[in-house]
């Protein structure tokens, strides 16, 4: 299991002063706890700045890599913000995101073709939001079809199914577990990923869903999942799910956990 | 006549009891105003106030609107004269290059249920298309949500587009989603910011004071 962290994201608000005051150590702090957590990569985000966005982009790039090992997720729907990002990012980064949508899909594949990078792509209508698995599987076709063909290595995609909240249609988790499956029958070597909060939108309780969520999409065949690895009973889920679907050799990680006393 | 039932069975979801005791109260003369106003949106006031508080969730609001809508197709044919009486006309849709709609569709409904009149353009909507419905029907707010930093730009542009068409005197604007930020509809001359549909009902009422 692939974790992008995402707590270094402007729509937080701790993050967004941090940022507007260049709070370099409140930053580091939070990309190094994600680190330590298990992050593979870790998520940076200065949308809500939108005009001062490529700069605060750029500032976060810098910050948290000063102080962390890990490569980034550079999540933004702006392709100039993007290829600068890109730029003075060390290592392989991860490029959140592209779509069918024909405008952002003309900008981003340059992007992405150009220097070596992992890309999440959205199974986004071209017109709509997708509501049923057939809908999302089409659309990973469609995308993994046009990026290989472009030259992107299929291992370098994470298609995202669009995970939406069960609170509105209640059909919708049963949907995004039918859509990684079959993606991942159609393309085993494409990765799959979601943002796992979305599940739970409009509900109490919401980490307990999306506890649930993350066990069942990682049997479904779920590689990557943009959360909070800080959270101790998600990571414990984890942890716990991984291991009973036979990805931990010896039980080794479950075990260490055990012993460092945090699966209690 | 009391609508404290109908008004509880609103805030239950329970549809077809709903529809039962709408239709049993205009037997027993009530007059469909009446009803609508004192039962049905006098519920969903109580439902948007719970789930302002955090004490009702998403899908009880949603069904709580469904059932009030089906109370209102009961209704329809049997207002006076020019018809139902709406609180004004909201004109709603996701910006162009957006086509985000799940914030956008639980405000519509809060909005319709609080007695407001909705035109949903939808998503992706261009600037023009905001100006047209705006004349068409006669809209007094314009409602606008964009779940991307890239698309947000196109909110700034319908503003100048409703200033351009000579609507902006008298058209209120409200913007709203997840990037979006009371300090940016301030930016770009929203008269407000709504972050959830809550809100977007209280802010609607307190623009057009009503």
């Amino acid at each position: 299991m692939i974790v992008v962290g995402e707590l270094i994201n402007t729509s937080r608000r701790s993050i967004a002063e941090a940022v507007r005051s260049g709070d370099r150590e409140r930053i580091q702090a939070v990309a190094r706890a994600q680190a330590e957590a298990g992050a593979a990569f870790i998520d940076v985000n200065a949308g809500t700045f939108v005009e001062k966005e490529t700069d605060y982009l750029l500032w976060l790039v810098e910050t948290v890599q000063a102080v962390t090992r890990q490569p980034l997720c550079l999540d933004s729907p702006n392709p100039a913000a993007l290829d600068k990002a890109m730029a003075v990012h060390q290592g392989v980064p991860m490029i959140n995101s592209i779509s069918l949508e024909p405008e952002r899909y003309e900008a981003m594949l340059p992007l992405v073709l150009d220097r070596p990078c992992k890309v999440v792509a959205l199974c986004m209508g071209q017109t709509a939001m997708p509501t049923t698995a057939a809908e999302r599987m089409a659309a990973a076709d469609e995308l993994i079809g046009r990026l290989t063909a472009a030259g992107k290595p299929v291992g370098d995609i994470f298609v995202d199914p669009l995970i939406q909240p069960v609170s509105v249609d209640t059909q919708m988790g049963r949907a995004a577990l039918e859509a990684i499956a079959g993606i991942k029958g159609n393309h085993p070597s494409v990765n799959t990923i979601c943002g796992l909060s979305n599940i739970s939108f409009g509900l109490p309780e919401r980490k307990r869903i999306n506890r649930s969520f993350l066990a069942l999409a990682m049997h479904a065949g779920l590689d990557a999942a943009i959360l909070d690895p800080t959270d101790p009973q998600l990571r414990a889920s984890r942890l716990t799910t991984a291991m009973v679907l036979g990805e931990d050799p010896y039980c080794e990680a479950f075990i260490e956990a055990y012993e460092q006393g945090w699966l209690a | 006549m009391s609508f404290e039932t109908l008004s509880q069975t609103v805030i239950k979801g329970d549809m077809q009891a709903a529809a039962e005791l709408t239709r049993k109260a205009l037997d027993d003369g009530a007059d469909a105003q009446q009803i609508l106003d004192q039962g049905l949106i006098a519920a969903m006031d109580v439902v948007g106030r719970k789930f302002a508080e955090g004490a009702m969730f998403v899908p009880q609001m949603l069904r709580s609107a469904k059932t009030m809508q089906q109370c209102v197709e009961v209704l329809k044919p049997h207002f006076q004269g020019a018809g139902m009486t709406t609180k004004g006309t909201i004109i709603l849709g996701t910006v162009k290059g957006d086509l985000h709609d799940i914030g956008k569709n639980l405000v519509a409904m809060m909005l319709e249920g609080a007695g407001f009149r909705i035109v949903d353009l939808g998503v992706d909507v261009s600037p023009a298309a905001f100006v047209e419905a705006v004349a068409k029907e006669n809209g007094q707010i314009v409602g606008m949500s964009a779940l991307l930093s890239t698309t947000m730009p196109a909110m700034a542009e319908t503003i100048t587009a409703l200033t351009t068409a000579g609507h902006r005197e008298t058209v209120k604007i409200m913007i709203g989603g997840a990037p979006v930020t009371a300090d940016y509809a301030t930016s770009v001359g929203a008269d407000c910011y709504a972050p959830d549909a809550g809100s977007a009902v209280t802010e609607a009422k307190r623009l057009l004071d009503v």
